[in-house]
């Protein structure tokens, strides 16, 4: 302490140039801080734009922004031509169309996709959330012989990298009849082992009395599971619920390997890349945008509408780090 | 006496056996609860990372079905021997795909937990308005599909796209990059500028370690390559900056208010304390980002397929490629396995540096 003090400055930080680095500091900290928000969200931001261009106007003016009229115009005419960039770009505006989104919806089985994406999102979700709370529940809370063990085992599972089960477990689905399927990509991601961790963490931090009191009462383990504990865990399940539902919204490994092979249940990200894949030379950037947004749009819905809850659980994430 | 006597007795069979009763019945609800998770991890996660062990040693193509008995055989360690050490075209793509996934990895990890730091501990300031913006701003990419933000960066960066178009609005004499097709690397483009190349360095260039020119050992990332690097950083800085910035808030203002009353300047502040009381996140972070790095997929497969010139074959991709495209499952496999390997030997250096000057 007393070798520490003198090499601090005593009263440097009234000094006149101590007071204007202050007064700078928020000033070049705010400013980094908006070029490095400008840098995130302007790809976005360019990409809904653009996803309303016609095709050349894509490639030649991307930086026009401002929609004018005439709104929704035809990018293909009467005679089958296609309007060139300067007919719907005046320097920085455009003329708007929605024929990105029209051509990837009729032509490519956009909806299709996005029905596979939902319906497996949804189902991936609710098994995670009730498996995983289950699991989480009996490591934090019962006593039973191996409980120890099985915690260590499923913490191990965290460390083999996904990457690695791309080749075994596409054999083993295919084995179990489970390749091209639905079930291929569901029954293998209905339980995580992080799912299970964040809950045992949770219910490690809530007071067990309710319980005791519910036990005491004569309710058993499975009745008080689910009159009990599940309502009490809210945040910590809508945290859950959210990582697993965008996780399985954007996964791409899984459905690359499994779904490959029926183009009927391809998903989202599954059926963009394959439409950039299937393009050659030409790339169809006005459907590759329009089905981006598409993509995005609903998964940044959620973000806004449960925002708290993805921090939330970034932070369980993090103190499972330390 | 006798009534005094009998009472607690009482009392205590009736607790044994409720308890006797609870803890049966702990039992049977702990293996209940458990036996879904544990089966499902056993049979997705368990048994495939030893399946993945043992057709590592087996010609197995990925087509004939495996209950045929000529399906596949014993190969040994020739898979492992062709990857690592036998000279030839296996090596030399291995070993492409290994250098560039480590000049990947040790591009983007520093940067984006750099940067990741750097954004947290400013949204961490108290006189920073507009915290809830920052923080969404910068988390959003990371909830947003691979595929898109690999598209939409595809789009940004082709060569009459807007990142070459913003170049050449700073700089004039700016000539477009062809940032999707060009296998030239950095270093070597750097280089370059002062006239060195693979003619002008000498002979030693020309000598192969693994199948692979010393020339090409030190190319740096191809230009294409670094695009997907920046990529990465950009998706991942948010969900970092995040977890950095939970552990800024769980510091407790005391610490801080008792360093400035001794004299501290902010800068001391943050070397002397706000640094080692992030220690454990930091490990946390670079040990995320070395395990997803290592494993980058998703963005070479849209991107780049591999490509140009086998610049962008990432280890990861080289494991799906000999698997799916060129009908080597026990090669693919026994790939996956020494990327297991790498990634874990990463892990354990890394939790070593951090965690001795953790102990200092």
């Amino acid at each position: 302490m007393a070798t520490a003090a003198p090499s601090v400055p005593v009263g440097a930080s009234n000094t006149p140039v101590a007071q204007t680095i202050r007064r700078l500091v928020p000033i070049i900290g705010t400013l980094v801080l908006v070029f490095f928000a400008l840098i995130q969200i302007l790809p976005f931001a360019f990409t809904l734009v653009n996803s309303f261009k016609c095709l050349p106007a894509i490639n030649a003016a991307p930086g026009a922004f401002v929609p004018v009229a005439p709104f929704n115009v035809e990018c293909v005419n009467n005679e089958g031509r296609t309007l060139s960039a300067e007919a719907t770009v005046n320097g920085a505006s455009f003329n708007p169309t929605l024929d990105g989104y029209q051509e990837v919806i009729e032509g490519a089985s956009l909806p299709r996709w996005l029905f596979n994406t939902v319906f497996i999102a949804v189902v991936i979700t609710i098994l995670r959330v009730f498996f995983d709370s289950l699991a989480g529940y009996a490591l934090a809370r019962l006593k039973f012989p191996g409980n120890r063990a099985v915690f260590l085992l499923i913490l191990g599972t965290l460390m083999i990298p996904g990457i690695v089960l791309l080749i075994p477990r596409f054999i083993i689905l295919q084995q179990l009849g489970m390749l091209n399927q639905y079930t291929g990509v569901i029954i293998p991601l209905m339980v995580d082992a992080f799912g299970i961790f964040l809950m045992k963490q949770f219910f490690e931090s809530i007071p067990d009395e309710i319980e005791e009191a519910a036990l005491v009462d004569g309710a058993n383990r499975f009745v008080m599971f689910f009159r009990v504990v599940l309502p009490m865990a809210t945040p910590a399940l809508t945290a859950l619920a959210i990582f697993s539902f965008q996780g399985a919204w954007n996964n791409f490994l899984d459905a690359l390997v499994v779904l490959q092979g029926a183009q009927e249940l391809w998903t989202l990200p599954l059926g963009l890349a394959f439409l950039r894949g299937q393009s050659g030379e030409t790339l169809r950037w006005h459907q590759f945008l329009a089905g981006s947004v598409i993509t995005t749009v609903p998964i940044a819905i959620i973000f806004f509408a449960f925002q708290r809850y993805f921090v939330e659980g970034v932070n369980y994430s993090g103190l499972a780090g330390t | 006496m006798a009534q005094t006597a009998a009472e607690p007795r009482l009392a205590t069979a009736k607790g044994e056996q409720s308890l006797t009763g609870k803890r049966a019945q702990d039992i049977i609800a702990g293996y209940t609860f458990l036996a879904p998770a544990v089966i499902i991890l056993t049979v997705f996660l368990i048994i495939p990372m030893l399946a993945a062990i043992y057709f590592s040693f087996t010609d197995w193509n990925g087509i004939t079905p495996l209950n045929r008995a000529d399906a596949y055989g014993f190969v040994g360690i020739e898979n492992y021997q062709r990857l690592l050490f036998e000279e030839g075209r296996r090596q030399e793509v291995f070993f492409t795909s290994l250098k560039n996934t480590i000049f990947f990895v040790i591009g983007v990890v520093p940067v984006q937990t750099f940067l990741a730091l750097l954004l947290a501990v400013i949204v961490n300031q108290r006189w920073l308005r507009g915290k809830g913006f920052f923080r969404t701003a910068f988390y959003f990419p990371s909830i947003t599909s691979s595929v898109v933000i690999s598209l939409i960066f595809m789009w940004l960066f082709t060569r009459n796209g807007l990142i070459n178009g913003a170049i050449g609005a700073l700089f004039p004499n700016y000539s477009p990059v062809t940032w999707l097709e060009d296998p030239n690397g950095m270093i070597h483009n750097f280089l370059g500028l002062f006239g060195i190349t693979r003619n002008t360095v000498g002979a030693w260039a020309e000598s192969e370690i693994a199948s692979v020119s010393l020339w090409n050992w030190i190319s740096g990332p191809s230009v294409t390559m670094f695009m997907i690097m920046i990529l990465n950083t950009w998706t991942t800085i948010g969900t970092l900056m995040v977890i950095f910035l939970a552990a800024l808030q769980n510091i407790p203002g005391q610490v801080y208010e008792a360093a400035t009353v001794d004299g501290a300047s902010p800068l001391q502040i943050f070397r002397k304390i706000t640094v080692p009381l992030l220690r454990p996140t930091t490990f946390f972070v670079i040990t995320l980002g070395l395990i997803g790095t290592f494993q980058v997929f998703d963005q070479i497969f849209v991107i780049s397929v591999g490509g140009p010139a086998n610049t962008t074959l990432t280890i990861a991709y080289l494991v799906y490629r000999s698997g799916f495209t060129d009908s080597r499952m026990g090669l693919a496999a026994a790939t996956a396995i020494v990327l297991f390997i790498i990634i874990f030997v990463f892990t354990l250096i890394q939790r070593r540096i951090t965690g001795e000057t953790a102990n200092k």
